[in-house]
């Protein structure tokens, strides 16, 4: 535990999840190497893929009132997306619509601890804000046939018509789950549980096959 | 192959995101220890089973996680109506229970 640092409030424990000093954080996909792959790897094809690593993930739960939005707002610096399957994503911070009362709060992983150390300073009432970064990874995937790729993977209709830039789904995909946001025409995030990490990596590069995949660095 | 309206996330998905939760609207006894254990184990175990209309509590798992409620023919198939927990619903069957 001397790696930890733990700030106490009012009975409210905030654990920094980070480790610190000679300890290297390692992404679910560590083992891919996909840094060389990149490199080495084709540079042309339908569909990249791109890990992005570490982040800080929170997950927040509240039936908000008038004040506690507001609250949110200034503590996030974006407000609340209150419609279902809708998103916000800003510079430095992204959250998703997880359920009425749910939401998913993506920002750098450095930043996470700090975020929540505020949160739970400011923040009060009846309401859960739990630090999942660790349980998960991101992945971004991209290119002319990534769309083609997912219908392989979700039984989700991702057609630009029902499924506009900046909605958001949790749905089946392969035979695990993952929550799904569209970034741009052809570029999707898929935030995935860690333990399935690498059984998706290796679904994508099978589903990607004959469109070519191309991993980013 | 159901197509189901989720009243959360106000959209329809496919059934494989779904699970059946079983009959709907069982009250848990006020008083569980005044019950007899033939009112208990009915409470517990004995579930209708009609042929025709039938109200089901579902829980859209792969999604939002939230339960409601399916009004639904288990004749036809045909979901007849969707609702949330503590609403009731519109559509009935005729005959009494």
């Amino acid at each position: 535990m001397s790696d930890v640092t733990v700030e106490a409030m009012e009975g409210k424990v905030v654990t920094n999840q980070l480790p610190t000093g000679a300890i290297v954080g390692e992404s679910p996909l560590h083992h891919s190497d996909l840094a060389s792959i990149a490199e080495k790897g084709p540079q042309q094809g339908g569909v990249h893929f791109h890990e992005r690593k570490l982040k800080g993930l929170l997950t927040l739960r509240c039936t908000p009132s008038v004040e506690q939005l507001s609250l949110i707002e200034s503590l996030l610096g974006v407000a609340l997306p209150m419609q279902p399957l809708t998103s916000v994503t800003a510079d430095a911070i992204s959250v998703r619509w997880m359920s009425p009362d749910e939401w998913l709060i993506i920002v750098d992983g450095e930043q996470a601890f700090e975020l929540e150390t505020r949160f739970q300073e400011k923040f009060s009432g009846h309401y859960a804000l739990v630090n999942i970064s660790g349980g998960t990874t991101i992945f971004e995937v991209s290119g002319s046939h990534v769309v083609d790729m997912l219908k392989k993977s979700t039984p989700v209709d991702l057609h630009a018509s029902e499924f506009p830039v900046g909605k958001v789904v949790s749905t089946v995909f392969a035979k695990s789950g993952a929550t799904i946001c569209r970034l741009a025409d052809e570029k999707f995030e898929l935030v995935v549980r860690r333990s399935f990490a690498d059984y998706l990596w290796l679904w994508i590069q099978d589903a990607s096959r004959e469109y070519g995949l191309v991993v980013k660095a | 192959m159901f197509h189901i309206y989720c009243p959360h996330c106000c959209e329809y998905r496919e059934e494989e995101e779904f699970h059946a939760s079983g009959q709907a609207h069982i009250p848990r006894p006020l008083d569980p220890d005044a019950c007899t254990d033939k009112e208990w184990g009915e409470f517990m175990y004995f579930r209708a089973n009609p042929r025709g209309i039938h109200h089901e509590l579902w829980v859209h798992g792969a999604g939002c996680r939230k339960y409601f409620n399916i009004t639904r023919n288990t004749h036809t198939y045909e979901i007849l109506e969707v609702y949330k927990v503590g609403e009731k619903p519109s559509v009935v069957a005729n005959e009494a229970k």
